[in-house]
């Protein structure tokens, strides 16, 4: 599914990721830990494709195809999905029209024929009632308005109806109460597939009781140190990160 | 007779007709000479067959413009104009072969009109004018460089009493009504480029709905700049008497041109009690290409006077086109409890520039008016909005809301704000709020993110940003609009 291979990028000239070697199989659930600044964040701008993050070496392949080559939005057309840290508002949008427009263009690239409005709409209800949304909130312009847990279930939504075939939930916990965390989990929960893979970055084992992972991987300034089972999370919880060194040590 | 006495005399004679007749010889030809002056006023009414008191208001109008000068105050920069170097009357070939109906309409003209995009219902409706059928959502009256070519409909509105017709047609058919209403919003005099249009219009649109009647179709002109270097100076004309009610649109476009062109339309309306107009624009003239060469220079003077006591006149304007765009579509608010709106979006790309906006003018009592303004910058634009909102001393209760919100792409725009408000009525209640913003990274690498294009994602965020305007525009129009603003921002971002 997706194979990093000694990735190394830097942002404003700064290098970052230090040498990332990562490969997950298909089904597969990983989870990346880490300290703040640790490049959590980073990684999973580089793998879609944000302007200002340079990769500087090293390779990712996904799905036989080199996706560093790729625009953006080709990435999300050849199924990788972003599941943002902080979902952005965007005014006047309405959610129907934005996931519309969306859909439509992951479906053109895949040669499939595009959804009239009613084919749509009959998708987006069934999706949304699974995620406990109501119309209205699928109406609404995109996260204006939204509370926390709002914006990362509204993005739950867009993952459920774009279908990709590899996720990644950057801090998916982040901002949320328990009762949203369940929700947020459950709706991860359902779409998890033999043929969908997830990369879960967190800094808390708390969203991995809900999402368990197959694999955990501890992301240190720059690289992953260790990598182990979903057990390895609970000992974070209990060690926290000073083991693997400070920036300097590094 | 001495020779010398002959030539005086022969010279006398050829140069009083010359002033009498004005190009009498040339009368059969289908441009004016260049240049500007009484004759070439005198040409243009003789050329329609105008009254003599027409005539007489277009040379008081000329005679006035000769005296006034240029408005420079408006944030726009451009060569000064050579108003000697412009035909001011252009006609379509077979225009003295006035078509009966469309089937005898050039077909290269609707050809014209399919390849400005003018959308399949109209094209529909146009060929559907010899049989009855039912009764359409728009009648298209269409004008052709300066002359209308074609008017649809006309029987259907004709049995409800309405008058939608050219005006050149109004001036032989109705000029007791043109004669009392032109010029009582914009009179001759108010101002450079309406005084100039006053001595030189060559056509437009009139419309009068009778009292109590609700006009049962959209009422829509489509024009279009055509032939090279003449300038188009439209007059449009309408009046809603005591509680009726119509909806105009107006939709322009114009092929490409490296000269720049001017246009200098004059627009009134009238609403009488109770009486209700809107008025929606949708500007796509040649905007000039990607490093400011052409594009047309759009001076436009639009104003509606509310004079009956509950009437209410709505202008909705989603501009795009056009290299310079000078226009501030205005309300009278005369009557008591009248309402004026004003709904704009202002879209300026590479090296276009546009100062735009209202007047609100508070005369009568519990007036109310709300402005609603959206200016998008991109490339090296300008975009200015420039409004007035004036309440006069008895206009006790008078109300006012004004927004304006400015979005920038890119670094290298501008987008400014000028509102004067001046209050003089106590109990009246004026409220202001601007925003200016940029169009964040985030935003767009958010919509990349699921799959959209750059420019999709720019043209979704941009319709998102107008989407209070252009909810304001009939249906008809609202999908057009929306495809245009994404369009005329291509290239804008990358």
């Amino acid at each position: 599914m997706l194979e990093i291979r000694n990735l190394h990028a830097t942002v404003d000239g700064k290098e970052i990721l230090k040498g990332i070697n990562l490969t997950i199989n298909p089904g597969e659930v990983h989870a990346i830990m880490g300290p703040n600044g640790s490049g959590k964040s980073t990684l999973s701008y580089v793998l879609s494709g944000r302007d200002g993050y340079e990769v500087t070496e090293g390779s990712v392949t996904f799905q036989g195809k080199d996706l560093l080559a790729m625009e953006t939005e080709e990435r999300a057309a050849e199924g990788v999905f972003l599941a943002f840290q902080y979902p952005v508002e965007i005014p006047g949008v309405s959610n129907t029209t934005f996931l519309k427009t969306a859909l439509n263009a992951v479906r053109k690239h895949k040669g499939l024929p595009e959804l009239d409005a009613m084919q749509f709409l009959k998708l987006i209800r069934a999706k949304a009632k699974a995620l406990n949304m109501n119309d209205d909130m699928i109406k609404r312009a995109v996260n204006v308005g939204f509370s926390g847990g709002e914006k990362k279930r509204n993005d739950i939504l867009q993952m459920a109806m774009l279908e990709p075939s590899f996720a990644i939930l950057d801090e998916t916990d982040s901002g949320l109460d328990i009762d949203a965390l369940k929700l947020v989990a459950d709706g991860v929960n359902s779409l998890r597939s033999p043929e969908r893979s997830m990369l879960v970055i967190t800094h808390y084992q708390r969203l991995l009781s809900y999402i368990v992972p197959d694999h955990v991987h501890v992301l240190a300034y720059g690289k992953i140190v260790r990598s182990g089972g979903k057990e390895l999370a609970l000992e974070l919880e209990a060690k926290g990160y000073a083991e693997f060194g400070s920036p300097e040590a590094a | 007779m001495a020779a010398t006495e002959q030539t005086v005399e022969q010279v006398r004679a050829v140069t009083e007709q010359k002033y009498k007749y004005g190009f009498t010889t040339e009368i059969e030809s289908d441009l004016a000479p260049k240049g500007l002056n009484e004759d070439i006023v005198r040409f243009i009414s003789a050329k329609k067959g105008e009254p003599e008191w027409l005539l007489e208001w277009r040379l008081q109008a000329y005679r006035h413009w000769l005296t006034m000068e240029e408005p420079t105050w408006a944030m726009v920069d451009f060569p000064k104009i050579d108003y000697q170097d412009s035909h001011y009357y252009a006609a379509p070939k077979a225009a003295k072969d006035k078509p009966k109906s469309l089937d005898e309409v050039d077909p290269e003209l609707l050809a014209t009109y399919e390849k400005l995009g003018i959308p399949l219902k109209e094209q529909a409706i146009l060929a559907g004018v010899e049989g009855a059928g039912d009764m359409p959502a728009v009648a298209v009256d269409a004008v052709f460089d300066s002359v209308s070519v074609a008017t649809t409909f006309k029987k259907k509105l004709e049995e409800k009493g309405i008058i939608f017709c050219s005006i050149s047609e109004a001036v032989r058919e109705h000029p007791e009504l043109v004669r009392k209403y032109m010029g009582s919003v914009v009179p001759y005099s108010d101002n450079y480029y309406a005084t100039l249009n006053c001595a030189v219009f060559t056509d437009g649109s009139f419309v009068y709905i009778p009292k109590g009647v609700r006009c049962p179709m959209e009422l829509s002109t489509y024009f279009r700049i055509n032939a090279s270097n003449t300038g188009q100076f439209e007059r449009t004309l309408i009046i809603a008497d005591e509680g009726s009610y119509v909806s105009y649109l107006e939709g322009c476009t114009a092929p490409m041109r490296d000269e720049n062109q001017l246009h200098a339309a004059v627009v009134e309306l009238v609403a009488m009690d109770d009486a209700t107009i809107k008025y929606s624009t949708v500007q796509n003239w040649y905007p000039g290409d990607e490093n400011g060469k052409g594009g047309i220079y759009n001076f436009v003077t639009k104003r509606g006077a509310c004079r009956g006591k509950n009437s209410k006149i709505s202008w909705t304007q989603v501009e795009t086109g056009s290299a310079i765009t000078w226009k501030y579509p205005s309300c009278i608010l005369q009557g008591d409890n009248s309402v004026g709106e004003f709904y704009s979006v202002a879209i300026t790309n590479n090296y276009q520039q546009a100062d735009t906006g209202t007047k609100m003018i508070h005369i009568g009592k519990n007036t109310r008016s709300t402005i609603v303004a959206k200016g998008i910058s991109a490339g090296k634009a300008q975009s200015t909005y420039r409004g007035l909102v004036r309440i006069l001393p008895k206009a006790e209760g008078a109300r006012n809301y004004t927004q304006c919100d400015s979005l920038l792409i890119g670094d290298k725009c501008g987008a400014h704000t000028v509102p004067y408000i001046e209050s003089r009525n106590r109990t009246a209640r004026v409220e202001h709020e601007a925003t200016t913003a940029k169009i964040s990274e985030d935003q767009l690498f958010y919509c990349r993110a699921r799959g959209l294009s750059e420019e999709d994602a720019v043209g979704l965020i941009v319709n998102g940003f107008c989407r209070e305007v252009l909810k304001e525009l009939p249906m008809e129009f609202a999908v057009e609009a929306q495809k245009l603003v994404a369009i005329s921002l291509e290239g804008s971002v990358g």
